[in-house]
């Protein structure tokens, strides 16, 4: 279980960008984290993962609890010995090493050296394209190839919560779906916890047990997916369908100004 | 014929040299993005403290310079520690002036102990050349080129196949994408530099046994340079090519041409090829440019 509490962030000590951030991941669930650009998804996920001290980023309040210790702070390795992987945005595979290097890259953390070999027929189970590649250079592949290695990386690390940031970042639609379909395979049959940070809304929800909405660094909304794809708000403004048409763009200032007194 | 083969043969030697002093260079630009300058200095260390293992305690070779090695290691470690650590995240060019002052500090350091006077490796190997088909070679130079290449074999296995190899690689290849496989990146950067060292030493005991030790020695520093822009700066095989081409053709040139001249034509030879290199093919033999898919 991961408790994210409250947490700020603050870029080159000046920019304040999680602003009382809350969030928890249920074991074995999928939760997605949905918001618009620069509303601090990326950002609450490298808070997570211990990554954003290397954008000169720190947390400066709130704490994030996983497996009832405070990580907040820690650093990437052992976080991610801890069992929590992230996918960073934009796949970021290593491009001069081979496909089969960067599974192995992935695997760095594991103390298990013996199991790699099965591991990666288990990343080939779920992306059967990958085998074929293997001996490949990452940066020749595709971009969906790139974002299913990039996956695979996550898979070969065990973690036991994956974080994932925009999976579909580019990627062609129809790609998108088989991606997400793996995604969900892999939380049922590895028992892995997942949160997704998306902008694609419908894509997450459709594999997501329970979702949030983050808005200028805080969240607005959280509740099961079910929920949330009936709420007329979400429908409107993350999902892009509304039953009287569309609203003005006066109504859609209004609705913004009233998020951010949430 | 028999000329140009001695001359061929010696360049192939000095190349090998080059080439693993060139390869410590091209895994600090590779990890770090920045020119090590005070690579020479390192080679002039690790020729001095072989040196002085073998002369002043009376050493076997060889256990002088698996001690050489270690202390090489332990430099570079402290070099990473406290020179590179705390520029992190600071821009590529300051890391470079570090590496400048760091050279200066070492060279007078190596003054200071060692004096600046030539001196000479005790004969280790056997007078007696060999010949191999009419070209004589000195077992120096049969043994150096030996352990360069067995040292070569060793590198690109661990770049291969080791988990920390492939970490490495990971490191230079993208740093935050590491950092989130898990990968202690600082750990990284300290095994990157302790290599770097280990390389140079090596080529500092070698280029000693053949030339013998004095303070100019740390010119291959610079002479490497034209190696890794040749190679292909980012290139660990680059690097290994460069450094045979480099050291083949200095040799030829110098046993042709300096005649001719007068001589010192063999110091400068290199880096008319680097401006060859610059002109027509800038990321050298096997660089990368940033692979593309188009």
């Amino acid at each position: 279980m991961l408790h994210v509490d409250n947490i700020e962030v603050v870029y080159s000590k000046m920019i304040l960008v999680l602003k009382g951030m809350s969030l928890q991941v249920p074991d074995g669930k999928i939760v997605a984290l949905l918001g618009s650009n620069g509303a601090g998804k990326s950002t609450t996920l490298k808070a997570i993962s211990g990554l954003l001290g290397g954008d000169g980023g720190q947390v400066t309040k709130g704490k994030i609890v996983y497996e009832e210790k405070d990580i907040t702070a820690w650093s990437p390795d052992k976080i991610v010995q801890q069992g929590v992987f992230q996918s960073m945005e934009g796949r970021r595979v290593f491009k001069h090493l081979t496909v089969e290097e960067n599974l192995m890259a992935g695997a760095h953390s594991r103390k298990d050296r013996r199991n790699i070999k099965k591991d990666m027929e288990r990343v080939y189970h779920y992306f059967p394209k990958l085998k074929d590649l293997n001996s490949r250079h990452a940066g020749l592949l595709s971009g969906g190839e790139q974002q299913m290695l990039a996956i695979g990386r996550g898979i070969m690390a065990k973690p036991k919560m994956l974080l994932l940031d925009e999976p579909s970042l580019g990627i062609a639609p129809l790609l998108v779906k088989e991606i997400f379909k793996n995604i969900k395979q892999i939380n049922e049959e590895e028992g892995m916890s997942i949160l997704v940070v998306e902008q694609n809304a419908n894509v997450a929800l459709s594999i997501a047990d329970y979702g949030y909405i983050i808005e200028d660094g805080r969240s607005v909304m959280e509740a099961p997916v079910s929920e949330l794809l009936t709420n007329q708000e979400v429908q409107e403004h993350y999902l892009g369908m509304s039953e009287e048409g569309r609203k003005n763009y006066r109504e859609v200032k209004a609705y913004r100004k009233k998020q951010r007194w949430i | 014929m028999t000329f140009f083969l001695q001359m061929l043969v010696s360049g192939i030697v000095v190349g090998s040299i080059y080439a693993l002093v060139a390869l410590g260079f091209v895994l600090i630009y590779k990890a770090s993005d920045a020119l090590n300058l005070a690579n020479g200095e390192f080679v002039l260390i690790g020729s001095y403290i072989c040196l002085t293992l073998v002369t002043a305690l009376q050493l076997p070779f060889l256990v002088a310079l698996l001690i050489t090695l270690g202390v090489c290691a332990v430099l570079g470690l402290m070099v990473e520690r406290v020179v590179l650590r705390p520029l992190l995240n600071a821009p590529t060019i300051s890391i470079i002036m570090a590496t400048i002052g760091l050279g200066n500090l070492l060279a007078g350091l190596v003054h200071m102990v060692w004096g600046h006077q030539t001196r000479v490796y005790p004969n280790l190997f056997p007078d007696t050349p060999v010949t191999f088909g009419g070209v004589l070679i000195t077992p120096v130079y049969l043994w150096s080129f030996i352990i360069v290449m067995l040292l070569l074999i060793v590198f690109t296995v661990f770049f291969k196949y080791s988990k920390m190899g492939v970490a490495m690689r990971a490191v230079a290849d993208d740093l935050q994408a590491a950092a989130s496989m898990g990968i202690n990146v600082k750990r990284v950067f300290a095994i990157t530099w302790a290599i770097a060292c280990i390389v140079a030493a090596v080529g500092g005991v070698l280029l000693g046994n053949i030339n013998g030790v004095n303070a100019t020695m740390s010119v291959i520093g610079l002479t490497v340079l034209p190696v890794v822009i040749l190679g292909g700066l980012d290139s660990i095989p680059g690097a290994i090519v460069g450094g045979f081409i480099i050291g083949i053709l200095q040799s030829i040139a110098g046993g042709y041409l300096d005649p001719l001249v007068g001589g010192g034509l063999k110091e400068v030879f290199p880096f008319f090829i680097v401006i060859l290199i610059l002109m027509f093919k800038p990321y050298g033999l096997f660089g990368k440019g940033g692979m593309e898919r188009v």
